[in-house]
């Protein structure tokens, strides 16, 4: 038997290559977390409308998705382009994948925020039905998750992934409790219904752009590890308790 | 080395899973054997239709094959991809001994056709030449007509008649998908062809004689798109019947033609895994960086 001693990085290090195609994957990533930052202050923006009854910074929510829509079709573009033009595969063809999806999260989270803006508006119009405890907590834990969901997605951070993917949890549990303690009010005087459904409306997009950005942290992981684990979240420990 | 290794007995008793389930689905197709003609073709349809077990081969001093053992599985396409000078095109060449002739060549391990030895002392080799066909880079017709190329194969196994001859020649020109272009001229000579059409006759050519491996080394590199996109296509195609082995320096072209794929690299073997698996998440660097064009 014959024993071939080699050093693998030494004969790469002379030989890898500087790719035009890794300055594309550069841009598009850039673009995705400049699409972010503008989707996180869409929510920063909405929340603070509701607590402060601001009309006014609502809008301004409203009035600025239009710019996070032209970025999606612009990296939509973009992605579709290195397609076609490099075909890449292996770790840039799940980076291109993931940049797809994320992408789109990031577009609906944008929606969220605007959803949320017009239910601030409408109820800065009406008098305070009560004061708000449990959906700035909800949108804390939420601004939390998509914070690190895109830090994760920075850094190919599969640990940090996949603990967003457990606080997913925390907010499904909130969101019943504002949706059961608006139920009372409704029930107590049928004049609260309006504003307490417009309440109700805004857990359930805070709900949703928790699991937006447990997506993303999905992704992420398909995007390191090339395995798919959305719509199996509980076997998350299993699987990484066994590697 | 150890965890280059790795991947190897893994994949190793994948294929002889994968390998299994095929020879139980595929029936056994009646080649020469069944006409006396071949002496060794007492084939084994449970055998991997190749096996290496620690290969290695040299032109004189260095080993340019070293430690390759892989199974290709009968009825697939098995790509050998990796940058020039890796030795995918000499592993492909030990797998009907065209190094033979090399003064200096040596190697080490064994190599089974369906469970024979095919570097055994008493093989014939023109024999395992007739069982394993190549398919050359460059399209290499003989100056002779077109109908004389596909027949000169089944004509020096044994076969005479003219009525059996004809046959033959049209089910291989056929199966090349190259009937319907020659099929008014088929006295005319080969070299008269396109290149595509010279290539696609030295397939029928090699599949005249009923292989059951056909060995294709860059079948398509001299060829234009189109031509190259026929090939693809007459691969697909092929598999139905034979087992294939393609060498190629096109990344999409293993991508999309074969079943599996093994990445070589300075005469090792760094991955062999299922063409899906390489191309969208191979196990090992060395290989991720060469199908993404990181060196190589």
């Amino acid at each position: 038997m014959i024993v071939i001693a080699f050093s693998v990085r030494h004969y790469l290090k002379g030989h890898e290559m500087e790719r035009h195609l890794d300055i594309e994957l550069k841009s598009i990533k850039e673009d995705l977390l400049k699409m972010a930052g503008l989707v996180e202050q869409a929510i920063d923006r909405s929340i603070k409308a509701i607590k402060n009854r601001d009309e006014d910074r609502a809008q301004k929510v409203i009035d600025q998705d239009r710019e996070i829509d032209a970025m999606e079709i612009q990296i939509e573009n973009d992605c579709f382009t290195i397609l076609a033009r490099y075909q890449p595969v292996a770790a840039d063809l799940r980076f291109i994948m993931a940049s797809i999806k994320i992408n789109n999260d990031l577009e609906r989270m944008g929606d969220h925020a605007v959803n949320i803006a017009q239910k601030a508006q409408s109820l800065a119009a009406a008098p305070s039905l009560k004061p708000l405890i449990d959906i700035p907590l909800m949108a804390d834990i939420v601004q939390g998750m998509l914070r690190d969901s895109l830090n994760s997605f920075v850094n190919g951070d599969v640990e940090q992934a996949r603990l967003v993917c457990e606080k997913d949890d925390d907010v499904d549990a909130l969101e019943v409790q504002v949706h059961r303690e608006l139920l009372t009010y409704m029930m107590e005087d049928h004049r609260n219904i309006s504003r307490a459904l417009q309440l109700t409306m805004i857990a359930k997009n805070l709900e949703r752009i928790a699991d937006l950005s447990t997506n993303i942290c999905e992704e992420v992981i398909f995007m390191v590890e090339g395995r798919t684990i959305k719509h199996h979240s509980e076997d998350l420990h299993l699987k990484s308790d066994k590697e | 080395m150890t965890n280059v290794k790795q991947p190897i007995w893994e994949t190793k008793e994948m294929i002889n899973g994968m390998a299994k389930e095929q020879s139980i689905a595929g029936k056994k197709r009646p080649g020469l054997s069944a006409q006396g003609v071949s002496t060794l073709a007492q084939a084994n349809a449970e055998q991997p239709a190749l096996k290496t077990e620690n290969w290695f081969f040299s032109y004189g001093q260095d080993w340019a094959i070293k430690d390759i053992t892989l199974e290709v599985p009968t009825k697939q396409v098995t790509a050998f991809i990796g940058p020039s000078g890796c030795g995918k095109s000499t592993l492909l060449r030990c797998f009907n001994r065209l190094n033979d002739l090399i003064a200096g060549a040596r190697f080490q391990g064994q190599i089974y056709a369906e469970g024979t030895n095919i570097y055994d002392r008493d093989l014939d080799v023109t024999d395992l030449r007739k069982r394993i066909g190549m398919v050359f880079q460059k399209s290499n017709p003989f100056p002779k007509s077109i109908y004389e190329n596909v027949a000169y194969g089944p004509r020096i196994s044994g076969i005479k008649k003219s009525g059996d001859l004809d046959e033959i020649v049209e089910r291989s020109l056929r199966q090349a998908a190259l009937w319907d272009e020659v099929k008014d001229r088929l006295d005319s000579t080969a070299l008269g062809l396109s290149g595509g059409q010279q290539q696609r006759l030295c397939i029928a050519r090699t599949i005249a004689v009923e292989p059951q491996v056909v060995l294709m080394d860059e079948p398509c590199s001299a060829l234009d798109p189109i031509a190259s996109a026929k090939i693809e296509e007459l691969i697909l195609e092929l598999k139905k019947d034979y087992t294939i082995v393609i060498v190629t320096h096109n990344m999409q072209q293993a991508a999309r033609v074969s079943d599996l794929t093994a990445y070589l690299w300075l005469g090792q073997l760094i991955e062999f895994n299922k063409t899906g698996l390489i191309f969208t998440n191979p196990k090992e660097k060395l290989t991720e960086d060469y199908i993404s064009g990181r060196f190589g």
